[in-house]
């Protein structure tokens, strides 16, 4: 299940075009097996654009109305960075209330858990997964998912940036020589303890250094981050 | 009590964000002598302040600020990356799951219990939005009062000596830490839940009457 997960991911990783993104985030729907999956875009400038498994109709609908205004997932997530439950939003107000039953009718599901991602230069995106199931069911999902879905939703809004015209391109994402360090001695088969020593670093340090190397790789866990990290030839081993 | 409050939030609390931003003033201008700007209404505010950080904040009974910290995701502009990387071994820590922690202030006249309030805030954040660690800049003085709450940070690296002594450090956080300065707070972990719940979602019984049938 893992392997698929990484499978995906590499496909993201090898996207030319935003239209493939499309395909992506419908094979991470069947994969998580929730009912809809989407990445939303929003930019400073207040361009939107998005991708997912919503129907075309709700889409639509969505634009039409304009209800980027009431949708609570829009308006609670706006200029933030913790991901939400949707159970958390303030549905309320009366056009939240009948924007709600509206989405459901149109099948997006009474449960829904959303990452938003702070871009460069005031860029907002948000990675929703909906579903529709009971709390419990729903609860068990995203507490055992939360992580992986971070990293993708933030995955997503990496390669969509890419595809922004004139961009510039990302220095924080490099590894440092000392991450390096940690990722090869990892990817030698040293236990964690033995790297920490070699380095002259304590464990906890070590800890901190392969989870930074394993977000900037984009990678799910330490094992992935070490293939990320060969085969894009950072490491040597 | 605490408050989990981002920064384009803080004008609802008129008194609490004044009185925050004073405190402030006063720990780190006054007090430690850092080299803080302090504007003409007397409030320490810096650059970081602006990127909508999420503010833990133990408000006191009077509605005024005991005590804070400052919360901000590494993969943006922070002050570990932007200004210390000489202390991390040159590495840019930058994870979704790493999150800063920087600002921690406590006014002069707060309850002894606020700093052990504003760990166990800490906690919940961590498992609320599955954040694995916090990274945080810390002076010398900040040493003792983490050891005495029970949640000293793993010192990453250091510069300077005695009372001028700046580190980087990093948090991470247990179940029985959690349980542990629960205790020093002398707060319930139903309680600190309970805050939290309150800033980030509804009550129970609120989500049990929204609930779709």
């Amino acid at each position: 299940m893992k392997q698929r997960r990484e499978a995906i991911l590499e496909e993201l990783e090898q996207a030319q075009e935003l239209d493939a993104l499309q395909d992506i985030i419908a094979a991470l729907r069947d994969h998580f097996g929730v009912d809809h999956m989407v990445y939303h875009w929003v930019s400073a400038a207040g361009d939107q654009y998005g991708c997912g498994t919503y129907s075309d109709e709700w889409v639509q609908r969505y634009l039409e109305k304009q209800y980027i205004r009431v949708d609570p997932v829009i308006v609670g997530c706006f200029q933030r960075f913790h991901p939400v439950d949707w159970k958390r939003l303030d549905w309320a107000n009366k056009a939240a209330r009948s924007f709600q039953s509206e989405a459901i009718s149109y099948g997006i599901g009474n449960q829904g858990f959303t990452v938003p991602i702070r871009g460069p230069h005031g860029q907002f995106a948000l990675f929703t997964a909906s579903h529709h199931c009971t709390d419990d069911v729903w609860s068990e999902f995203t507490e055992g998912n939360r992580r992986d879905l971070i990293l993708i939703a933030h995955e997503f809004n990496r390669k969509a940036l890419e595809f922004e015209p004139g961009r510039q391109p990302e220095h924080s994402r490099a590894l440092s020589p000392r991450e390096v360090d940690a990722i090869t001695l990892i990817a030698m088969g040293y236990s964690r303890a033995q790297v920490a020593n070699s380095l002259s670093i304590s464990e906890h340090t070590l800890r901190v250094y392969i989870e930074s190397a394993r977000s900037k790789l984009g990678a799910l866990n330490t094992t992935h981050a070490v293939a990320r990290a060969m085969s894009r030839g950072l490491i040597v081993v | 009590m605490l408050r989990y409050i981002y920064g384009n939030d803080l004008h609802n609390y008129p008194k609490l964000e004044r009185t925050m931003f004073l405190d402030r003033a006063d720990q780190f201008k006054t007090r430690l002598g850092w080299d803080v700007h302090v504007d003409e209404n007397g409030e320490e505010r810096d650059e970081y302040d602006a990127l909508n950080p999420l503010y833990v904040i133990w408000e006191k009974p009077d509605g005024t600020h005991g005590g804070s910290m400052r919360l901000l995701p590494t993969t943006g502009p922070c002050m570990v990356n932007d200004h210390f990387l000489n202390l991390t071994d040159g590495v840019r820590i930058s994870s979704h799951l790493i999150w800063e922690c920087t600002r921690f202030c406590l006014s002069r006249d707060t309850e002894p219990r606020t700093a052990a309030a504003l760990m166990l805030a800490g906690g919940e954040v961590m498992c609320g939005f599955g954040v694995k660690h916090y990274v945080g800049v810390f002076d010398a003085r900040m040493v003792r009062i983490y050891r005495m709450i029970g949640s000293s940070p793993e010192v990453l690296g250091s510069e300077g000596t005695g009372r001028n002594k700046i580190s980087v450090g990093l948090w991470e956080f247990t179940q029985e830490a959690r349980a542990a300065v629960a205790e020093r707070a002398g707060l319930p972990l139903e309680t600190s839940r309970m805050w939290f719940e309150l800033a980030f979602g509804h009550s129970p019984q609120d989500l049990a009457a929204q609930k779709i049938a």
